[in-house]
């Protein structure tokens, strides 16, 4: 009988399986693969060249300047996004009028495309852009978004928060509801301000949500590209050149495809690692588990 | 079928299987009945579609062991980077159009055919009617890998309804003083664009990333990008150095062209004059405005022009590149190529003369067409390209973006442009 059940179990997952197989672990494994080859689409050369790749991999003079603007985004967006995110569901959380309204609102561009976000922000951030046209309206003169050097990181970060806080703002609300009323009640009476209830009751009582949250939003940030592609191209400079945009620049314009795998090997590497780092630290802070 | 191709393919055909989803694949093996061919195109406008198929159904009545022959639209910005991911994936069309900048890649890599035989043999063709300016940038070692599909040159159109507007001469009233000169036509723009509130000079496509297209500007001033062997780098030079200086003085001082991160388009009428290929002339159908085409003006080193090429190959590896090659000396023998000078200036010296090209030009005028397509193809230089041309413009294009701020130090960012493309230039 336990038998049967396990066949009926294995035939449920197989979909899903042989799709996690084929578009995930398939790929991973080739891509592993590729990374030891210098691979010539045009010339249909594929040569195995062992560590070769690896060995410019850490010679690479582009490569911290890619990692440092990687990093400066994941950090910016992280810090940005979950801090409004919290901002936002606390606010939302209390009993006031229309805040169904703001939650809509805040929610709706994580259901609106990507690109088209991105192209609509585009011409939002453009020099005579509409941004600027407010700027000048209230009688200041707005920088080149896109095209300064410190400016361009900010305007894809503050696109992306935008874009996605919904998200994240819709997880907090969920787990600021399960908190129990009578915890701060009983906090009040002890004489708690607002701020101690905040810190020592929502904050540990949420804290699954955050480390999820947090999870989610920083492996994304890893991810990101079309905002890149879209906004900056990775300039000016390569400031906005981040690590998958580096990737696709090697391997699908600069048909580098053997070394554009070893860079896919590395990001997954710090995904994997990161992921890791964060899901170790959940028993140091995050308080309890549902 | 090349081995590391192998699991990935065999994983293809079984997922294909298990979802049934599998498309009528251009590369399913047709034993038997007719072969289809696919060709890689950038343009998916209409009409120009409208004449492949046209000529492509006339080949077919003469073959019946082709099969149907596909054009392929990719969007142009994206069009190697998509052709080489198809290649990638074993995928690869049987013909392709090939843009310039990648030119020395895919003639150097040996992904193509050489043409040279199948098209001396085709009855008609005419093989020596193509001028060896068109075809340098296609052959290696004496082959031909590529045909010179469109040799299209660059000339500058201009709104002469804004120029009247802001009191200025008409471009062939210059052209006549001989004052159609880089100085005053900038100077041109800055009063078109203090008097009417529009945008002067759109170098278009540049948009301060595709610095290719700057080749139209500097090549008055004798600059390269780099070297003609293409082992130094030029963007150092005195020529360049002076070029970039007008450029950036004329940018940021004197307003005649738009600034970064500005958008005007000239064929909507938001701008005084454009440079461009006359093949955008077909834009201009609908124009509320009136307008003229005249070739680049001169910079201190007289006179010059730029063509933009796009060549047409065959890819070696395909299974039917015999047929894909004879369907290429087909679509481009004298009487196709006629045709196609329609849209696409042909590389034939015998057509090259302003009665065929008005035929088929009706929006430009013989004086038009004798001064900038043939005078211009006759002499003009391509735009820059190298092997390994994506990366290298990449590098260059970083580069030079600090050059495109108020206080850029024109000299200081050069040198920095050539410290950064040097090594890349020695192989």
């Amino acid at each position: 009988m336990r038998r049967r059940d396990n066949l009926v179990g294995y035939l449920l997952i197989t979909p899903q399986l042989v799709g996690s197989v084929l578009f995930v672990l398939l790929p991973l494994g080739l891509v592993g693969w590729y990374s030891l080859h210098e691979w010539n689409v045009l010339a249909g050369t594929f040569e195995f060249v062992g560590g070769e790749n690896y060995d410019r991999l850490l010679a690479d003079a582009n490569l911290p300047q890619v990692l440092g603007a990687s990093a400066l985004f994941s950090v910016g967006l992280v810090v940005l996004n979950l801090a409004l995110a919290l901002l936002l569901a606390v606010l939302l959380n209390q009993r006031l009028r229309g805040t169904t309204f703001f939650r809509t609102v805040f929610f709706s561009p994580v259901v609106v495309s990507l690109v088209a976000w991105t192209i609509v922000w585009r011409f939002l951030l453009q020099d005579d852009g509409g941004l600027n046209g407010l700027l000048a309206a209230a009688g200041a003169e707005g920088p080149n978004w896109l095209r300064g050097e410190g400016t361009a990181m900010l305007s894809v970060i503050v696109v992306q928060v935008l874009k996605n806080v919904g998200l994240n703002m819709v997880l907090f609300l969920a787990a600021l509801q399960g908190v129990p009323a009578q915890l701060y009640e009983a906090a009040e009476l002890d004489g708690a301000g607002a701020r101690t209830r905040f810190l020592r009751i929502t904050v540990p009582l949420i804290s699954p949500t955050i480390l999820l949250t947090s999870i989610i939003t920083v492996v994304g940030s890893l991810q990101v590209f079309a905002q890149i592609a879209v906004l900056t191209q990775g300039g000016p400079g390569v400031s906005t050149t981040v690590l998958v945009y580096y990737l696709y620049q090697q391997a699908f314009q600069f048909h580098h495809f053997g070394y554009g795998a070893t860079l896919s090997v590395l990001l997954f590497v710090i995904v994997a690692v990161l992921t890791l780092v964060q899901w170790r630290m959940r028993r140091r802070w995050v308080f309890h588990e549902t | 079928m090349k081995p590391f191709v192998k699991p990935a393919a065999l994983a293809l055909a079984a997922l294909l299987t298990l979802t049934a989803c599998g498309t009528a694949g251009g590369d399913a093996p047709a034993a038997q009945g007719p072969k289809p061919l696919r060709m890689t195109i950038w343009t998916s406008n209409e009409a120009h579609l409208k004449l492949f198929d046209e000529i492509a159904a006339e080949y077919r009545k003469t073959h019946p062991g082709v099969g149907e022959i596909t054009f392929d639209p990719i969007p142009f910005e994206s069009y190697t980077t998509t052709l080489t991911t198809q290649i990638a994936g074993g995928n690869a069309p049987d013909l392709a159009w090939i843009l310039e900048s990648s030119a020395p890649d895919f003639v150097s890599s040996g992904a193509l055919a050489p043409l040279d035989d199948t098209l001396r043999k085709a009855p008609g063709y005419g093989f020596d009617d193509l001028t060896p300016s068109a075809v340098k940038l296609w052959q290696a070692e004496g082959k031909l890998y590529a045909y010179p599909f469109s040799t299209s040159p660059f000339g500058v159109f201009v709104n002469t309804d804004l120029l009247k507007e802001a009191g200025q001469q008409s471009p062939a009233e210059m052209i006549e003083d001989g004052a159609w000169t880089w100085e005053k036509v900038a100077a041109q723009n800055t009063a078109v664009v203090a008097e009417t509130g529009k945008a002067g000079m759109v170098v278009r496509d540049f948009d301060y990333k595709g610095w290719d297209n700057l080749a139209t500007v500097w090549g008055g001033w004798g600059a390269q990008a780099w070297s003609e062997d293409g082992r130094t780098c030029g963007f150092d030079s005195p020529e360049m150095v002076e070029a970039m200086t007008f450029l950036h003085k004329s940018i940021f001082t004197d307003k005649a062209f738009p600034g970064p991160g500005t958008t005007a388009d000239f064929f909507a009428g938001d701008a005084a004059m454009t440079i461009t290929q006359i093949s955008r002339a077909s834009l201009l159908q609908e124009a509320t405005f009136g307008w003229d085409l005249v070739p680049l003006p001169a910079g201190p080193k007289g006179e010059y022009s730029v063509i933009g090429q796009a060549g047409l190959g065959v890819f070696k590896n395909s299974p039917n590149a015999a047929a894909a090659t004879d369907f290429l000396a087909f679509f481009t023998n004298p009487a196709n190529s006629a045709k196609l000078a329609a849209y696409f200036p042909p590389p034939r010296a015998s057509q090259l003369t302003a009665d065929t090209l008005a035929k088929s030009n009706p929006l430009l005028k013989p004086d038009q067409l004798q001064k900038v397509v043939i005078s211009g193809i006759e002499k003009g230089v391509v735009k820059p390209n190298h092997t390994g041309q994506a990366e290298l413009s990449q590098t260059v294009r970083a580069a030079l973006d600090p050059l495109w701020q108020p206080g850029a130090d024109v000299k200081a960012v050069l040198g920095g442009v050539c410290a950064k493309v040097a090594p890349m230039l020695g192989t």
